[in-house]
């Protein structure tokens, strides 16, 4: 069978000269462009990596750049500190915007468009001009936020809540979608639940995937984040990096690799957990 | 009679008038999500806008924002938009060609999954430690630079280039932009059917035609939406600047950031007004793209 059609495209070549390939090989039908494209592209994705594994390798004996980072107890209190901040802001953050999204789908279908117009400020608001702004309303009387740590560790974590809602708020939106919420608050409620029991119980383990992958990119962002952490002079990992990279040689290096491998865990955790559903579009806008 | 005419009315509107009545109580459902967001980004944006618009003795006046055409504004708004374009079309180009050739240009399947898992990861993958692996690569003493100086006798610092300059920026930027034009291009070549490639040819058309006259004019809402978006993506950006050249190139972004660490303009109103035309112009940006994207997704249904 296949031959046979292989002979009658023969044949139609000979008739009307070379037909243009089957429009699966690219671009004009030559993988081998495809290849190169591709084999440049990995090039310059990978020589910086190459370039920081090898400078982190020059300090003698052998890795010894990572001893030192290994003995720093900077290194972890900041990754902790930074770790923690975006865990509470990812829980923040979710106690803010599940309800909100919920009520908002339930009863105030018509406040959508504002409640979506407001978490998709933050990108018009780049987080120097949302720092600046905070410092300038938040330094003085009367909540001067920036007066205390404490203060300080409040400020910077509602400003990654900010951050994070567009992420957050379209994952939830999207988990929302797919489950019937009408449905499943008058089951819960003729059962006795009250809202809360409903939104703890029926609502959250159902968004439970969608949720994920909005996290990790939150905790993605916040843990690298620098911009917003510096203006505040919070003890977070990427204004360490920063701070270190003045003053010591290969430990930057491999602290910087590390960081790396952090973005890539929790990309890969976003992977695993919304596999099947086609890449998100990320539009960060905090580096 | 009041009460007769609501009734009434009641009756008409049914399915609506309960909701309008209960309406005020439902509201309180958003109110913690408001307040929020009241008070850690439209308060403190206000505040900006509101300080824009006053001299320093806090009399109104619009002097701020004619003043963002003084030297040092105005050149930081012109180096911003000038390596915020060239990254937004090389990104865009380069990230097209990249998500092309992985989607539709012949490569095994699972080399597109590696790359966009891959282009997630460096999109996200910038700042501190971004400009630092640059550093560390083709700074002075990064392996590229010795690699050349050493076996190629090719010192590319003897002849004039630095990673901190606006060329260095440019190219470390790219690693941030191009991965997130992979990301946002990739539905619009998946939105290309084979059907429309086998039309064209089979009507005789050759490669350039069909991108020429159906690929490209497709596509193009798509790719300059998405290169709008990488250009806001690199204007707002200031870490990665920061930390590659400290202060030294002037972008706007940099710009803020020493005056709100050190009011280097000497005038705290014109630091807001220069904030504010970022927002304004990443307002435009934002605008421009949902206006674009809207027209892309004609052709992806």
């Amino acid at each position: 069978m296949t031959g046979e059609v292989d002979r009658l495209h023969g044949e139609f070549e000979q008739l009307t000269g070379p037909t243009a390939p089957p429009s699966r090989r690219g671009p004009g039908g030559r993988p081998w462009a495809s290849w190169v494209v591709l084999l440049l592209s990995l090039a310059y994705f990978f020589l910086p990596l190459v370039g920081t594994l090898l400078y982190s390798l020059r300090e003698q004996p052998f890795l010894a750049a990572y001893a030192e980072m290994a003995r720093d107890p900077q290194i972890l209190s900041t990754l902790t500190y930074s770790f923690a901040i975006g865990v509470i802001t990812i829980i923040v953050s979710i106690v803010l915007l599940v309800p909100t999204a919920f009520w908002v789908r339930l009863r105030l279908p018509r406040l959508r468009p504002i409640v979506e117009f407001v978490t998709l400020l933050p990108f018009v608001v780049p987080p120097i001009v949302l720092v600046f702004g905070l410092i300038s309303t938040y330094s003085g009387p009367p909540l001067p936020f920036t007066g205390t740590n404490t203060g300080s560790d409040v400020l910077l974590t509602c400003a990654y809540v900010v951050l994070s809602f567009p992420y957050m708020y379209r994952s939830i939106d999207a988990g929302l979608r797919t489950i019937d919420i009408r449905t499943l608050t008058e089951a819960s409620q003729s059962l006795g639940a009250g809202w809360f029991t409903l939104l703890w119980r029926v609502i959250l383990p159902n968004l439970r995937v969608s949720i994920l992958s909005g996290a990790f990119l939150t905790l993605a962002i916040v843990v690298g984040e620098f911009t917003i952490a510096n203006f505040l002079a919070r003890p977070m990992f990427a204004t360490y990096l920063q701070l270190i990279s003045g003053n010591l040689a290969y430990e930057p290096a491999a602290v910087a690799l590390i960081s790396f491998g952090i973005t890539w865990a929790a990309m890969g955790l976003i992977a695993l957990v919304g596999r099947g559903s086609q890449a998100k579009v990320e539009l960060t806008g905090a580096h | 009679m009041t009460d007769l005419a609501t009734t009434v009315d009641a009756r008409v509107a049914l399915p609506q008038r309960p909701g309008r009545r209960r309406a005020p109580w439902s509201l309180l459902g958003v109110v913690p999500f408001f307040a929020f967001a009241l008070m850690f980004l439209v308060i403190p944006t206000t505040y900006l806008v509101v300080g824009s618009f006053q001299d320093q003795a806090g009399h109104l006046t619009a002097q701020n924002y004619l003043d963002l055409a003084q030297p040092r504004p105005a050149n930081a708004y012109m180096v911003s938009i000038e390596i915020s374009l060239v990254t937004a079309i090389l990104g865009g180009i380069l990230g097209f060609l990249l998500a092309y050739a992985v989607i539709s240009g012949g490569l095994p399947r699972p080399i597109r999954t590696v790359v966009m898992t891959f282009s997630g990861v460096a999109s996200n993958f910038a700042g501190v430690p971004l400009a630092l692996a640059f550093m560390f690569t083709i700074g002075r003493t990064g392996f590229i630079s010795v690699f050349l100086r050493t076996v190629l006798g090719w010192d590319i610092y003897g002849s004039g280039f630095t990673i901190y300059s606006k060329l260095g920026l440019e190219i470390v930027y790219l690693y941030f932009q191009l991965p997130l034009m992979v990301l946002i291009i990739a539905p619009a070549i998946d939105g290309l059917k084979k059907e429309w490639r086998e039309a064209s040819e089979n009507a005789g058309a050759s490669t350039f035609q069909y991108w020429r006259h159906i690929a490209l004019p497709i596509l193009m809402p798509s790719l300059l939406g998405s290169m709008i978006l990488l250009f806001g993506n690199s204007f707002g950006a200031q870490a990665t600047a920061f930390a590659l050249t400290g202060g030294f190139i002037p972008l706007v972004t940099i710009l803020i950031g020493s005056q709100l660490s050190g009011d280097t303009l000497g005038n705290q109103n014109l630091g807001y007004a220069l904030a504010m035309g970022m927002v304004a112009i990443m307002g435009v940006t934002l605008v421009a793209y949902s206006w674009l994207s809207r027209r892309a997704e004609r052709w992806q249904r």
